[in-house]
């Protein structure tokens, strides 16, 4: 039997006329139930290219993803993504953004009451029940990020896919939304991928950090697993051998042999 | 006014006695006396409407001056208001055939004009999509659509009169014909603009082509649709006068034709006042609407 999700030898080639460019080699690797794996590279790696092809939105040239031994071959709610801009609907409160999802994903299972709930337990998870009026032009870019969060949650994805989700805010909101996100994979056990390039970022969240060589033609470089317990705190990894450790792992790979290529 | 504040006082001094908890009491703001309100809602009335009642006022000096002296071939505007009065002030009457107040004309061209232009909002916003949506679909029909826009409105007319073979379904089709490009012309554009972001969303929630075109489609294209809505509204009104003044009848377009056979030129000037006004509010409804269906899809 093979893995919970597998992305099994993808190459990705973007051909425009006759031109063609190879963005992805041969990535295989496989995330197992309720793990947190993250997926860094330099800018341009071709790792949100990678994460649209395991969410059905770009499809694989060659290769391909399997999700409980069933192909990826379409966007659909059990790969739920969280935007790196949020993609709120702008015309839509913060409690209609979610229950647009709610009601599609459960317009059979669940009864109208039921889909209230569970779009206000969304919320509540995310702490935004205050904001649930509010339309995401009234929000703060972090609270629009927890809505995104939300509506992700609330379609109860197999993998919870994540686009540099905190890429776009400041740094303290950033770190207040890395802890709520990993209060809620402790609470939740979601499998999550999540693209970043942050490494401080990649080693307090994930389980196991997929390091990306430069393109085109990206490859795995390096899987590093990150022996911490958890639930881990962001203070007391400060000076935590086993964290400095991964750290400085994430940063060899990423500064002194895979040096960034300023528009290569 | 001094009531509160004694209250207040006398709840502190017992505030010492455990057992009876503080009273919240609401702190009134101070409204502006009647008088300086007054002078406020003045003032803004005064700013607004000012500088346009003077440009009106001057105008018509200006035109009372021109026209007044002997040989001018346009009547100065106190003659027009004694011609015409019977016009100007009652818009009601009906002596039977043609001879009816300006109300039921304007009402008979705009019933025109709705029915032309509901037919052409529905069917620009259907063709908008398509082309918006379809890149085969806006290949074939975008350089049609093109070279047929610029066509003039009234040069549809005789093709119509031969078509229909009756004025009113003719006026009514050179309505549509009008104000239909606008508005499949900003549809498309609007369908088009729709972020990527929006599509992925919908790919990801897997809405059907329905739910996507009702929440995703309208909404975020709405700004786009209305404002061809609106130049439409405006060309089906610029079109309705010149169509009827060709097919006759009872309209807003044939009274002024008519009022020139008779050499009626105070009632043309009274007319021509009431087309600007009607076009100018028909532009404002539209933008009414507009205001307040795109309220959340301006801001992002």
């Amino acid at each position: 039997m093979g893995a919970y999700c597998k992305i099994d030898h993808v190459d990705k080639v973007f051909s425009r006329g006759a031109a063609e460019t190879c963005v992805l080699k041969d990535i295989t690797f496989e995330v197992e139930k309720g793990e947190y794996i993250s997926i860094i590279g330099h800018s341009g790696c071709g790792k949100s290219t990678l994460l649209n092809i395991v969410a059905g939105l770009t499809p694989a040239t060659q290769g391909g993803v399997l999700l409980e031994g069933r192909e990826v071959n379409e966007p659909g709610p059990d790969r739920a993504v969280v935007f790196q801009n949020h993609s709120l609907l702008p015309w839509l409160t913060v409690y209609d953004n979610v229950r647009l999802a709610v009601d599609k994903v459960f317009s059979k299972s669940k009864s109208r009451a039921e889909r209230d709930a569970w779009t206000l337990h969304n919320l509540d998870l995310v702490q935004m029940t205050h904001a649930k009026d509010k339309r995401p032009a009234e929000i703060s870019g972090g609270m629009k990020q927890r809505v995104g969060i939300a509506r992700a949650l609330a379609m109860e994805p197999k993998i919870l896919l994540l686009d540099e989700p905190f890429g776009a805010l400041d740094a303290l909101t950033r770190a207040h939304l890395q802890d709520s996100v990993m209060a809620l994979h402790q609470k939740l056990g979601n499998t999550v991928m999540m693209i970043t390039h942050d490494v401080d970022e990649a080693v307090l969240l994930s389980d196991r950090i997929v390091m990306m060589t430069n393109g085109p033609a990206a490859q795995i470089g390096e899987i590093l697993t990150v022996p911490l317990a958890r639930p881990r705190k962001r203070m007391e990894l400060v000076a935590d051998a086993a964290y400095l450790k991964a750290r400085q792992r994430v940063l060899e790979f990423l500064y002194e042999r895979h040096q960034y290529v300023e528009a290569a | 006014m001094n009531m509160p504040v004694a209250k207040a006082e006398v709840l502190v001094s017992a505030a010492p006695a455990p057992t009876k908890p503080a009273k919240v009491l609401p702190i009134r703001l101070k409204r502006a006396p009647l008088k300086t309100r007054l002078v406020t809602f003045a003032s803004t009335v005064a700013t607004r409407m000012l500088p346009p009642a003077i440009v009106i006022a001057l105008s018509l000096v200006a035109w009372e001056l021109l026209c007044g002296k002997t040989g001018a071939t346009l009547p100065p505007p106190s003659r027009v208001i004694n011609d015409a009065w019977d016009l100007i002030v009652d818009p009601f009457f009906d002596n039977g055939g043609l001879d009816k107040g300006l109300f039921w004309h304007l009402s008979a061209s705009l019933q025109r004009v709705a029915l032309g232009y509901a037919l052409a909002a529905i069917a620009g916003v259907a063709l908008g999509t398509l082309v918006g949506q379809s890149v085969w679909a806006m290949r074939g029909l975008d350089p049609i659509f093109q070279v047929l826009r610029t066509v003039p409105p009234l040069a549809w007319l005789p093709l119509s009169l031969a078509a229909f073979r009756d004025g009113q379904p003719s006026a009514i089709f050179v309505i549509f014909i009008t104000s239909i490009w606008p508005i499949i012309i900003n549809t498309a554009v609007g369908i088009r603009n729709i972020p990527q972001d929006y599509r992925n969303v919908a790919a990801v929630l897997r809405l059907n082509p329905l739910e996507f075109f009702v929440k995703i489609m309208v909404p975020s294209a709405a700004p786009y649709i209305f404002t061809g809505l609106r130049i439409g509204i405006g060309l089906s009104w610029l079109a309705i006068v010149a169509a009827e003044m060709l097919i006759g009848g009872v309209g807003i377009g044939f009274f002024i034709w008519d009022a020139w056979n008779s050499s009626h030129i105070s009632e043309i000037i009274v007319a021509l006042i009431y087309v600007g006004l009607v076009g100018f509010v028909l532009d404002r409804i539209v933008a009414g609407v507009a205001s307040i269906v795109t309220r959340g899809t301006a801001a992002n």
